[in-house]
Formats: C-alpha cells, sequence, structure tokens
C-alpha cells in the first residue's frame, strides 16, 4: 500500500487578471522507504504542489484533487486541526533558504523543541535531551551549546541541519526537502544531500527531493517525476530516464547538462520561456519548445501515458527502439 | 548588553545640547516682551524696565544667556518661574503626575486595543473586518483631539450625563497627596468612593488622549504583521503544525514587535502633545496646561526647563525602546555592540 496516493492534484490562484493554473493533474504514489525525486525549472508547479499536501498554501489557492491520502487518512476533507496533528509530525518539509526559515528571535533549541513539545508533549528535561541527540544526529558539532544560539549565529549549512533536525524531530514517515541544497555553497550542497540519503535510510521513511539539480537527481534518487509548467511530464526510474528519456522536454534538458556537451562549443539550450498564466498554448503546454514537435501537438492535450517504466505525457515521444 | 545600553545613552548628549539650545531660541523668537507680560504696561519707564531686565538676566547678550542655562541645566537647576518665583523643577514635579497617569491609562488603552485588533485585522487581511478596523482606525487617526473631545463631552457628560466634565476627582473628596498619582493616593486615604470618583473622571480624557495613539499603532500592527507573515519563519511554523495562536501570537508578532514598540515609543511624543490640548479642554492639571500657560505669560524659565523635562522624558523612553529591540531580537544586540 502506498505511504502517499495523489490522483490529478491540480492547484488555481486567483489573481487579478484571472485564475491560474500552478498545478496541473499531477498524479504521485510514494510507498514507505521510497526516494522521490521531483525536477523542473522554477515555476514548474513542484513546491506548489508539495505545499498544497502541507496545506500551507495561502487562501487564494484551489487545491483540488481526485485522491490526495496519507497513510489511509484522505487530506482533501481533513479539518485543520487534524491536519496539524499530521504535519510536522508523520510528514514534515525542509525548505529552500534555511538562514530565513527559521525565526531569528529563537533560539535553535527553543525551536527544536516545539515540535518535541507539540507532538510528543515532551517535558523540559526530556526535550533538551532529544535536541541535543538531534543536533548530534544531522552532524552538528557541540550540540549541547549550539541549543543556546540564535540563527544568525549560525552559517547557512548549519541552519539547514538545524532544519533537518526540527523536521525529523518526530520521526516522519514522510520528509519532503525542497530544494534543501539551492541557497549553500557547493561544497556543502553534497554533505546536506549526503545527509538527508542517510537519515533516509536509518529511519526507514520516505524522502521527497525537490531539485533543480540533475547531478543531485542521478546520485540520489530512486524515481524521478519531471515537471514542466505544472504538469507531470514524464515519470521513470532514474538509471532509464538519464539513459533514455521519453519526453522530449527531459531528453532537452539532460542534453544542458554541461558533462554531456564537454565536445561542443556552447551549451545547448532550450529555446523559448515557460508558458506563463497568459499565454499557455493550446495543446501540449512544450509544445513551441519542442524539437521533435508535429502538427497535432498544437490541437490537443496529450494525456498521461503510463508504460513499462513508467509514464509521459507526449504524443511522439523518443523512440528508441531502433536503437536496440 | 552593559555596553550596548552605555553606547545608547551616549547618543542622547548631542541630542540633550540640541533640545536646550531649540528650547532656549524658540521662546525667544516669540512676538512679546516678557516684562510687559510679566508686569504689564502701566507706569511702566524705561528705569523701570531695564531694572527689571537685568533682574531676570535678559540684559545679557543671548549667548551668555544661553551658556548660563546650560550651565544651571547640568547642575540640576532649571531656574525659576518669573511669575511664581518656585523652582521650575517643583512646579513641574507637582503637576506631571497628573499628566503621566492621564498618559499611562491612554498608552494602556491605546496599546491592549490597538495591538490585538492590528494583529486581527493583518492575519483577515481583505476581509470584511480587516477593511472595517482599518476604516475606523483612519478616522480615529484624522479626528482633531479638540472637536473629539468637545463631542465626547456634550454626549456623554451634558445629553446622557453619564461623566464628569472637567477636573481629575469630584471636589466632595478630599484626597491628601502622597504620591501625586491620584488613582494610588485615594486607594492609599481609604475614604470610601475617591478611587471611583477619580476613575469615573478618567473616562473620556483617557479616551480622548488615547484615540489617535490607539489608531496609529493599530495600522502599524497590522502592516507589521503583513510584512512578517509573509516570512519564511512563519511557514516553518506553521509546517510544524502549531496552533494559529502560537504561529501569529509568538513567532510572527514577536518580529513585528520591533516595529510596533517603535511606534509606541514614538507615541509618547504625540501623546505629550496631544496632553496639551487634551487637559485643556477637560481642566486638567497637568504640566500641558502649565506650558501653554506659561508661553501665554512669556515666563521664559518655565517654557525652557519644561521643554527640556518632557524632552528628556521621551528620551529616556527612546532608550527603553532600544533596550527592548536588543531583548526582542538578539540579532540587533549583537550587531551593535
Amino acid at each position: 500500500m502506498s505511504l502517499l496516493e495523489i490522483r490529478n492534484l491540480s492547484v488555481e490562484f486567483q489573481t487579478v487578471s484571472g485564475s491560474f493554473r500552478a498545478v496541473d493533474g499531477v498524479d504521485l504514489d510514494i510507498k514507505e522507504t521510497d526516494l522521490l525525486s521531483i525536477v523542473g525549472e522554477s515555476g514548474s508547479g513542484k513546491s506548489v504542489s508539495m505545499l498544497a499536501l502541507m496545506g500551507l498554501l495561502p487562501w487564494t489557492a484551489n487545491v483540488t484533487a481526485d485522491k490526495m491520502e496519507f497513510a489511509g487518512l484522505d487530506l482533501r476533507t481533513i479539518s485543520n486541526r487534524a491536519r496539524r496533528k499530521i504535519i510536522g509530525k508523520d510528514i514534515s518539509m525542509i525548505f529552500q533558504e534555511p538562514m530565513s526559515s527559521l525565526n531569528p528571535c529563537f533560539t535553535v533549541g527553543f525551536q527544536i523543541g516545539e515540535s518535541l513539545k507539540q507532538h510528543l508533549g515532551l517535558g523540559g528535561a526530556a526535550r533538551k535531551k532529544r535536541s541535543i541527540e538531534l543536533l548530534d544526529l544531522v552532524g552538528i558539532p557541540a550540540p549541547a551549546e549550539r541549543l543556546k544560539a540564535f540563527p544568525h549565529q549560525l552559517s547557512g549549512g548549519m541552519s539547514q541541519r538545524v532544519m533537518i533536525a526540527m523536521a525529523i524531530a518526530c520521526n516522519p514517515k514522510l520528509l519532503i526537502a525542497d530544494e534543501p541544497s539551492t541557497a549553500l555553497d557547493v561544497t556543502i550542497q553534497a554533505q546536506i544531500i549526503d545527509l538527508l540519503v542517510d537519515l533516509q535510510n536509518e529511519k526507514g521513511m520516505a524522502l521527497v527531493l525537490i531539485t533543480h539539480d540533475m547531478g543531485v537527481v542521478a546520485e540520489t534518487a530512486k524515481q524521478v517525476i519531471v515537471m514542466y509548467a505544472g504538469q507531470q511530464v514524464e515519470q521513470q526510474e532514474v538509471d532509464s530516464l538519464f539513459a533514455k528519456p521519453r519526453h522530449p522536454y527531459t531528453h532537452a534538458l539532460l542534453n544542458a547538462l554541461p558533462e554531456r556537451s564537454l565536445h561542443l562549443d556552447r551549451l545547448p539550450t532550450i529555446e523559448g520561456v515557460v508558458p506563463g498564466a497568459g499565454d499557455r498554448p493550446p495543446g501540449c503546454l512544450f509544445a513551441p519548445r519542442c524539437e521533435f514537435v508535429q502538427d497535432d501537438c498544437s490541437q490537443n492535450i496529450p494525456g498521461l501515458q503510463a508504460t513499462e517504466l513508467g509514464a509521459f505525457r507526449c504524443f511522439h515521444p523518443i523512440d528508441y527502439t531502433g536503437q536496440g | 548588553m552593559f555596553a550596548f545600553i552605555l553606547n545608547r545613552i551616549a547618543l542622547l548628549v548631542p541630542i540633550f545640547f540640541g533640545v536646550t539650545l531649540v528650547s532656549f531660541g524658540f521662546i525667544r523668537m516669540l512676538p512679546g516682551d516678557p516684562v510687559v507680560a510679566l508686569a504689564g504696561e502701566r507706569d511702566m519707564t524705561p528705569e523701570r524696565h531695564a531694572e527689571m531686565m537685568a533682574k531676570l538676566g535678559l540684559d545679557k547678550p543671548a549667548w551668555q544667556q544661553y551658556l548660563d542655562y546650560v550651565w544651571n541645566l547640568l547642575h540640576g537647576d532649571f531656574g525659576t518661574s518669573v511669575l511664581t518665583n518656585r523652582p521650575i523643577l517643583d512646579e513641574f514635579m507637582e503637576l506631571f503626575p497628573a499628566t503621566i497617569e492621564l498618559g499611562v491609562t491612554a498608552m494602556m488603552l491605546a496599546v491592549v486595543i490597538g495591538v490585538p485588533i492590528g494583529i486581527f485585522a493583518a492575519v483577515k487581511r481583505g476581509t470584511f473586518y480587516d477593511q472595517g478596523i482599518m476604516g475606523l482606525s483612519l478616522v480615529g487617526y484624522s479626528m482633531p483631539i479638540f472637536w473629539w473631545g468637545l463631542l465626547l463631552i456634550i454626549l456623554f457628560s451634558g445629553i446622557w450625563g453619564l461623566t464628569p466634565i472637567s477636573g481629575r476627582i469630584s471636589f466632595l473628596y478630599d484626597v491628601p497627596t502622597v504620591t501625586g498619582f491620584l488613582l494610588i493616593d485615594t486607594l492609599l486615604s481609604g475614604e470610601e468612593g475617591a478611587f471611583a470618583s477619580a476613575m469615573h473622571h478618567m473616562i473620556l480624557p483617557t479616551i480622548v488622549l488615547g484615540t489617535i495613539p490607539l489608531a496609529i499603532i493599530a495600522r502599524q500592527t497590522r502592516s507589521a504583521m503583513l510584512e512578517v507573515l509573509s516570512e519564511d519563519y512563519v511557514r516553518t511554523a506553521r509546517a510544524k503544525g502549531l496552533s494559529p495562536l502560537r504561529v501569529y501570537g509568538l513567532h510572527a508578532l514577536r518580529n513585528a514587535m520591533i516595529t510596533v514598540i517603535t511606534v509606541i515609543g514614538l507615541q509618547v511624543g504625540t501623546l505629550m502633545a496631544g496632553a496639551i490640548l487634551t487637559e485643556t479642554i477637560f481642566s486638567w492639571p497637568g504640566i500641558g496646561k502649565w506650558i501653554i500657560f506659561s508661553v501665554f505669560s512669556r515666563d521664559y524659565y518655565a517654557v525652557q526647563g519644561g521643554l527640556v523635562l518632557i524632552a528628556m522624558i521621551i528620551m529616556a523612553v527612546n532608550l527603553i525602546v532600544d533596550v527592548l529591540y536588543g531583548l526582542i531580537n538578539p540579532r540587533i544586540l549583537h550587531t551593535s555592540s
């Protein structure tokens, strides 16, 4: 049974110029120890779909889904009070900007202890003991002293470690990491990703890693979802995705990796920009930028087609049968 | 922390000299002769005029008057009132409790109502509640104090007869002065009904003096909260599954408090200015009324001394605000010391 099952999740924002669909028909299945990576450009709906799951979107967002179940609970109809019992405990999330995600007015110890008190009802001494364990677990030296530190006394990497400690405080079943390494130095990025993967193995939790770094995907994930303009365009296992991407967008993204274009003078790019709220093409959303585009692409909207290894949303997927 | 406070006190020194210069200069810019204002024009010969000017020390050049004035200030001598021949400090201290009492209750009213409705409006942004609160506060902010005071007197005292028109306490009571704060003195005296009468007299002046600060505090709290509510750490707090009360009342408010406390600190100045009008309307025997009287009678030393004392109080409040910044957000403390 899946830990998290989502069918046809859509999120629309009401704006002055009409409604804008940020997430469009996303399907998701996550089992208990899965490591799923969601990749896509900025504004492709990666974060918004996960924030919808957490119930953290502003009230201007309209979330609809045919199914959105976590551990048997229907997240579409759940009350706010009941949701608060789950988020931060069974599902937790860490964010892109560790420096601004911690409250500058409170100590690290207070902020970690708060989750422990809220969900586990631990008393003062137990909270302190557990907080020290957690900081130790995420690799922060001298954890007992660090509890008294304020966020401005920590580096970006340290702050993200504290965020991770807070997120895993109540042993969540699902951890969502929303671009956890994007705002950090390159050397620290790898450490944070390694830490998340180690913790996932150790704790046996499911991990959703949102990123736009293909390198991170290649090294860590098992399953990959590629998103474009709010839609899921491809889903595959990581090895086959990198070897044989079916969707032209995935293909173009992988071609743009610097390590794949060492023999070229210029890095390949994808011409054009992601369609905005006002200029969504009528058919396939990627059609205006696609190098394999055909006439029917801009007339009909392609559905998500399941394959042996995953799924893709394209009328003319890249065919590898001829190559063997 | 100690270094931080010392640093802030050092910054007050130039401000203090600025205030003395302004208070010294402004009263001398007013038209009108202090001797004439004091003694009247009848039988005023040039000899008598010169004699009185010399007696008041006003015959010396302005720069020397200023130096004498500052020298005396530094020795704790605020001068003597020309009218009453009593030390300014004594007069001030006698009247000051009445002003403080009114100021504190007005500020309490403004904070206790203004901060919560500001938070509420921010959380309910764009709704009917938000628009209602903001509309009312705009009205409150725009109302002239003297008009609002008279309106309330006409309605509550005149038509409905619910509240007294003026004064601090009913003339039936004779409460011995211990602290000068009537609410405390009436309690100490143990006289039945005295405390209730003092409270009763405070209602209208408190509302009149508190209305503008209340409106400003509500608006500023709302905008400070709106800014903070979009911060990442508020999302983190919500992602922890904390209750709205804790997310807004603790995580967001603690950060918004920096702005709110600044505004409250600045309102102390507005309150002092408002006190002048409010005290006049309600015949409240405080320093606001006293300063107005001193200006009209060209009592140079009383106006100078009174302004400097009020400025010192406002500087003290701002010092407290600065220290509170450091306590609320430790980052400020760490970067400035």
